[in-house]
């Protein structure tokens, strides 16, 4: 985008941001300074979700902050001024937040990997397999289905993520594979069970299945 | 208790999703849509559809959007 297009704000940071001598050196403290503010925020925002506490919390944002800052620095050049400065800045702390909260998972993990806790999926859909045989039976279905038709690999992150509730970012860290791959192995498995449940006559048709 | 209606909507895939990684990369311009007031999920469906699945994503949408508005 041309440059000429930015807002004021976004303007001043980059000029500010690719000065040289103090004018930058106060523009890069300036912009950590915000990015440790939002990264504190949003480490207690997700707080409940995460083992890590007091003190330590408050480490992962300032790391979050640290690696956020060095990634906008590197990056300058890309940002092409599609939203403000600021909003393209605050999404490296944001992302930078949820890969270190993933990675500090297995410090003191809910659940271990590959635990396959069957048993407290209806709980997690809602479902009552004791008193409804529908739910059983579909259940059932969907256990055979990733027994028997999903890859190893699909079997072992669908279980993981589904079954177990690992969250996504935790398993991501823990097998060194991207968000996104982790999503699409569990998006593949997730069309594969429907249409088998579908065919078997447990669902209505599919419906938006292909991708 | 046992109505099948969540894990139905778990299993129904949206061949509008994008996945995570392009959801991510223009995370910054659908926040500020959405800041906005504008038709965010209109301009960019297949980010929309992919926030509705992804609860990390949704995560970081909300975390974004909320750092977004309060600076």
């Amino acid at each position: 985008m041309d440059a000429r297009r930015l807002d004021e704000e976004s303007s001043a940071w980059l000029r500010r941001l690719s000065a040289g001598g103090r004018e930058r050196r106060e523009a890069e403290r300036e912009l950590h300074a915000r990015l440790v503010r939002i990264a504190v925020a949003e480490v207690r925002r997700r707080q409940s979700g995460t083992p890590v506490t007091g003190p330590e919390l408050d480490d992962v944002a300032h790391q979050a902050a640290d690696d956020a800052m060095v990634a906008i620095l590197a990056k300058l050049a890309g940002f092409r001024g599609e939203s403000r400065f600021m909003t393209w800045a605050y999404r490296f702390v944001i992302l930078e937040v949820s890969s270190k909260l993933g990675r500090h998972y297995w410090r003191a993990p809910a659940v271990a990997l590959d635990a396959a806790q069957w048993e407290r999926m209806p709980e997690r859909f809602g479902l009552d397999p004791a008193g409804h045989a529908e739910a059983a039976a579909v259940l059932a279905e969907v256990r055979r289905v990733v027994d028997q038709d999903l890859t190893d690999h699909q079997r072992r992150v669908f279980i993981a993520i589904v079954v177990d509730g690992i969250p996504l970012d935790a398993l991501a860290a823990r097998l060194g594979m991207p968000r996104n791959a982790l999503y699409k192995v569990v998006f593949d498995a997730r069309r594969k069970i429907r249409r088998a449940l579908a065919a078997n006559g447990y669902m209505d048709e599919p419906g938006l299945e292909r991708r | 208790m046992s109505d099948l209606g969540e894990l139905e909507r778990f299993l129904r895939t949206d061949p509008r999703d994008l996945g995570c990684a392009e959801a991510m990369a223009v995370l910054h311009v659908y926040v500020e849509l959405v800041a906005a007031g504008q038709d965010a999920a209109g301009r960019y469906p297949g980010i929309a559809a992919h926030l509705a699945a992804c609860g990390p994503c949704d995560e970081d949408f909300t975390g974004l959007l909320l750092a977004a508005t309060g600076d």
